[in-house]
């Protein structure tokens, strides 16, 4: 009976050293990475650690608590593990002789069951507390009520007691934590499965057809917050991106009133006015006032009240317009708008028209 | 490392271990149970779901005499098997045949049933959800019947030419087993489908 | 006697004409050959399914990039994720249990030969129907080739309405083929293991490794019999105008979503548990010990089987289930971890006081712990329902899953290569090659996938083929890609050892690890029915017994 090896000659604790630093290093790095704040106003980084409403702020505090729990059994069974590696290797000029054989203990069987147990107790009463208190939060009596639709490949919000149709952008106002004004968000589908997710205000809730499903965001700063839909719903489910604007109180009030009024009546514009009511475009969108009342794309009476095109996809400028009236397929290919072969002055006229929809 | 040329150790011992073909039934029943659960429970997450009619307490009907039939074959199917493991060839294959016409009727039933839905009550699997998860899960059991009856024709046949004896014994009851199952879904079709979804 | 039968065999085989060996392999029924063409199966579609990978990741690596459209880039990751889990993780696991399985419990062949060829030809044709999409999927209506519903396929997403063409078809059919076979490969490993074992060989006596692929066979009739189920209901809609999953006639998608995950969620525990199983055989060798606490090990892996089949919907925790239901599948993920825990903690056990060769069998187990350990943790970190809110459907999900199935499952299906290529080919892989594949595949592994973790925290959802640039993701985005780069050099110096170590690898005997199941104790590669004659078991561990007759196990028992 012999045993079959050849010591090597690297030095397995040097290298094994490394390695365990440089995991440290990256783990640090990723909290670090997590942790880094952006500035107030602009939110380019959708950082889940970077919260600005009352639920995102809830789960960045369950997050803490669950990180620092398994950052602690990372550090105990990671240390476990490298000092058996280390401890016990064969080294040159060991017995040849086979170890002890131990084939277990219950004690110690028993020791490392009973503590997984009562970290697992920790950690759900922990998270079910959460749960409830986002979950169950009672609606206040001056919630901004909205509705939010999910269609291939864009958002439609309806604010039902106001009277307003927009999409992709939603405006909500800011809350006063002494005297808050959240938002509670009703999420339907037009077609497949969509997810809201704007990760600095709430977590994703999906928006299931024939399944209504209820979120809530409760902002404390104004700003612009980016996300965008979160649940795999078709081809261009990459540029459904979505938009929230804080705004101050006296800000949203303004903004509202301007939603709520009809649609801009430019007689100089009414040549393009005629393309859009005479061509496709109705079939699709709505512009309030005219004979254009079509649900399947976003409304356009307030067009130029937004900085996007296509659901984020695009600026909203005259060229880029123009571009997406022409040929979608060159920003957002696999979209459902159709390209809509209008000659060069029909599509200058629409455009000019579009644009006098503030 | 020497290589072991001696064989190991070959002590008697008394072995003996579940038959394979039995366990191999076992499981096939463990996973057909799996698939029939998923169907139950969709037929009754839909009831009362279906946004237009026909609905099941229009047009149902309890085929009671059908499934005195099936069930009552578990018992032929049984007894059928006691036969042959004692030898009595003749038995056996009357016992046998008596089985396959009680399946046969219960399908010709099942078939009469479908027959009346789609042509009296314009029920089809398109119609509504109680249509589509109906005839989803009746016409899953049915399918196991057809093929439980092509199995038990085909063990017939065999023992017409004289091929079945008491040493196919154990064989044969791991077919008969498949049967019992089969009569089991169907307690389990008939309460969901004419009890509880009425 | 042994190295006479093997020279025979090569006699044999050398002598034939190349048709006729094919021939051969294709009409097969040996455990043996069935297990090594579940094998090469399976490293045929990893490679297939790994090219899909880097095609996305080549596109992710710029934002607004246009390596591929949308739709390519669509079909991607929904052929990467069905081929990877359906014809790559499932078939190598299957292969090895079919060769080792009756090799470790004393049979000569499976319960059912037969059976298991057709479940074979049944998976590899499931392969090739799913594939055959590319080719045929257009259908009349030009809608497109492969199937680019996502590996879960979520309703309504796969009606006629939004999937046209047969690409959704190729699909299911594909799955509902593969699943028949996985069900006869389960029966089958089932029946081997209560039926076939040699005397003396108790249940007690089993190596882990019968348990554990016990315990999964048990589980893959719960897995695919709901998976084929749904899948029926899916063509009764796509086909007979069902309204199953039809939103429109009040149909529901999210019992899709719950139907998919009861199969969904106890698979990955379908593929992890073989992979324990290897763990459990090789740790042991290589620690020079018994395995810790084998009763309790047994009894583990049971509760993690029985706890599994009720923790589906924490893949469904966005969907607006009330909080006691989610509060319900929290906790009841969470309580996978014990079980979990206690196999990390014996493995750790069974290394503790041993002489631990750091031979490149065991380097990979002992990379196994460490990203079993960190994905484990992940895993918490995803039970947390609140948390979960914000990290399902982003790269954080992504990373999780693929630390368990690339930091987990193949880190152990690289081990067992090594540790048990020897057996299968008469030949040892090469050491050097070895350690290098080892060191560059765990330095490609965590450059992309530890880094993966990040997008998703700053937002990131996953199965997007482009991301705007500013959101602090390009950067990351990036490396991670030249992560998967190195981790496809490594599995190229993989394959190379494979392919130069079967023509010249040293000669490996029949047992040169010094190993103590029963499979070393026949010449390597096994002669025809494995064992000339069958043996007779005292212990857990025969060959101990063999080589150490003052100090046999079966003393203890």
């Amino acid at each position: 009976m012999r045993i079959v090896e050849t010591m090597h000659k690297e030095d397995w604790p040097a290298i094994l050293g490394r390695i365990a630093g440089g995991l440290f290093l990256l783990v640090g790095v990723l909290l670090a990475a997590g942790l880094c704040v952006a500035s107030p106003q602009d939110n380019p980084v959708p950082s889940i650690f970077d919260p600005h409403s009352t639920p995102a702020e809830s789960i960045r505090h369950l997050s803490h608590f669950v990180l620092g729990i398994t950052g602690l059994i990372f550090l105990v069974v990671f240390s476990l593990l490298s000092y058996v590696v280390v401890r016990f290797r064969r080294r040159v000029g060991d017995p040849t002789r086979e170890p002890a054989q131990v084939y277990g203990s219950t004690q110690i069987e028993l020791a490392w069951t009973v503590i997984p147990i009562l970290i697992v107790a920790v950690l759900f009463a922990a998270t079910a507390r959460v749960i409830h208190a986002i979950q169950d939060a009672p609606k206040p009596a001056d919630a901004v009520e909205v509705t939010a639709i999910g269609h291939q490949f864009w958002w439609e919000f309806r604010y039902p007691t106001m009277g307003i149709v927009t999409a992709n952008e939603l405006h909500v106002p800011v809350s006063d934590p002494a005297h808050p004004t959240p938002t509670f968000l009703k999420l339907l589908s037009a077609d497949t499965d969509h997810s809201f997710w704007v990760p600095q205000l709430a977590g994703k809730t999906d928006l299931i057809p024939n399944h209504p499903n209820e979120t809530w965001l409760d902002p404390h700063e104004t700003g612009l917050f980016l996300g965008q839909c979160a649940q795999y719903c078709g081809t261009q489910h990459a540029k459904m991106l979505l938009r929230v604007y804080v705004d101050s109180p006296e800000d949203f009030h303004t903004w509202v009133q301007a939603q709520k009024q009809p649609a801009n009546q430019d007689a100089k514009e009414a040549a393009g006015r005629r393309v859009f009511e005479t061509t496709a475009c109705v079939n699709c969108h709505a512009v309030g006032g005219t004979n254009g009342t079509g649900r399947f794309g976003p409304d356009l009476t307030h067009l130029m009240s937004r900085r996007t095109l296509a659901a984020g996809a695009a600026e909203n400028t005259p060229e880029k317009l123009r571009l997406w009236i022409q040929s979608p397929d060159a920003i957002k290919p696999g979209s459902l708008m159709p390209a809509m072969k209008l000659s060069d002055g029909d599509v200058d006229a629409l455009v000019r028209y579009l644009e006098t929809l503030q | 490392m020497s290589a072991i040329t001696t064989p190991l150790p070959q002590t008697p011992v008394a072995w003996k271990l579940p038959y394979r073909g039995r366990v191999g039934m076992t499981c096939l029943i463990f996973a057909e149970s799996a698939i029939f659960t998923i169907f139950v429970v969709a037929y009754l997450f839909y009831v009362g779901k279906s946004l237009s009619g026909p609905t099941p307490g229009e047009v149902l009907e309890t085929p009671i005499f059908f499934t005195i039939c099936l069930l009552s074959s578990s018992l032929t199917i049984h007894l059928a098997g006691k036969f042959l493991e004692r030898g009595r060839r003749g038995a056996f294959l009357l016992l046998w045949l008596f089985t396959i016409v009680l399946g046969a009727l219960f399908l010709y039933g099942t078939g009469k049933e479908w027959y009346r839905l789609i042509y009296e009550h314009g029920l089809t699997i398109s119609t509504n959800l109680f249509g589509t998860t109906y005839y989803s899960l009746v016409g899953l059991h049915a399918t196991h019947v057809t093929a439980g009856l092509v199995m038990l024709s085909i063990v017939f046949l065999f023992g017409l030419a004289g091929r079945v004896g008491p040493e196919q014994s154990a064989r044969v009851d791991v077919l008969s087993l498949y049967w019992h199952f089969v009569d089991a879904v169907w307690v389990v079709v008939f309460t969901v489908v004419y009890v509880l979804g009425r | 006697m042994s190295s006479d039968a093997m020279a025979i065999q090569t006699a044999e085989t050398s002598g034939q004409p190349w048709v006729q060996r094919l021939h051969e392999w294709v009409t097969t029924v040996d455990h043996k050959r069935l297990g090594i063409l579940y094998i090469l199966l399976a490293l045929l579609f990893l490679v297939i399914g790994g090219i899909e990978a880097t095609v996305m990741r080549i596109q992710l690596m710029w934002p607004h990039n246009d390596f591929v459209s949308p739709r390519v880039f669509n079909r991607m990751f929904t052929m990467h994720g069905t081929t990877m889990i359906f014809f790559v993780a499932m078939p190598i696991l299957f292969g090895f249990a079919n060769y080792l399985v009756p090799l470790m419990i004393g049979a000569r062949d499976m319960a059912f030969p037969r059976l298991n060829a057709f479940s074979f030809w049944l998976s590899a044709f499931g392969g090739l129907l799913l594939y055959f999409s590319f080719v045929g999927g257009n259908g009349l209506y030009g809608a497109g080739t492969a199937p680019d519903v996502g590996w879960w396929a979520y309703a309504p997403l796969t009606s006629r309405a939004f999937s046209p063409g047969h690409s959704s078809d190729y699909w299911t059919i594909a799955l509902i083929v593969s699943g028949f076979g996985s069900m006869g490969t389960a029966i089958n490993i089932i029946a081997t293991i209560i039926s076939m074992r040699c005397p003396g060989m108790t249940l007690g006596r089993m190596p882990l490794f019968a348990w554990l692929n016990l315990t999964m066979a048990g589980m893959v009739f719960l897995v695919i019999g709901p998976l084929t189920a749904a899948q029926l209901m899916l063509c009764v809609d796509r086909y007979l105008g069902g309204h199953f999953f039809d939103t429109q006639a009040g149909g529901s998608a999210t019992l899709w979503m719950h139907f998919f995950w009861i199969f969904g969620h106890p698979e990955v525990y379908v593929l992890v548990i073989p992979a324990f199983a290897f763990l459990s055989e090789i740790i042991p060798v290589f620690s020079r010990k018994p395995i810790f606490g084998y009763p309790v090990m047994v009894g583990a892996t049971m509760c993690i089987g029985f706890v599994s089949m009720s923790v589906w919907a924490h893949h469904m925790f966005t969907i607006g289930m009330n909080s006691y239901a989610n509060s319900f599948f929290a906790i009841t993920t969470m309580v996978v971890g014990i079980p979990t825990g206690i196999k990390i903690f014996n493995w750790l056990g069974t290394m503790w006081g041993g002489r631990i060769l750091l031979k490149t069998p065991m380097l990979f187990c002992i990379g196994f712990l460490f990203q079993f350990l960190l994905a484990g943790l992940t895993g918490i970190m995803l039970s947390a329902a609140p948390f979960n809110w914000q990290l399902s459907g982003s790269y954080f999900v992504v990373a999780h899953f693929h630390y368990v199935i690339v930091g987990g499952i193949l880190f152990a299906l690289f081990g067992a290569f090594y540790y048990w290529y020897p057996k299968m080919t008469g030949r040892m892989l090469n050491e050097t090659l070895g350690k290098l594949h080892f060191w560059l595949f765990l330095i490609g592994f965590h450059l992309c996938f530890d880094l993966m973790h990040i997008p998703g925290l700053l937002g990131m959802p996953r199965r997007i083929y482009t991301y705007e640039p500013g959101r602090g993701w390009e950067t990351l985005n990036f490396l991670v890609t030249i992560g998967a780069f190195v981790q496809g050099i490594a599995i190229l110096v993989f394959v190379a050892n494979l392919i130069i170590s079967y023509f010249k690898g040293a000669k490996a005997g029949n047992d040169p690890w010094d190993a103590w199941t029963l499979e070393w104790s026949v010449s390597s590669p096994p002669p025809a029915y494995n064992f000339a004659s069958v043996p007779t078991v005292a212990s857990r561990r025969p060959l101990w017994d063999l080589k150490h007759p003052e100090d046999p196990d079966s003393r203890y028992e």
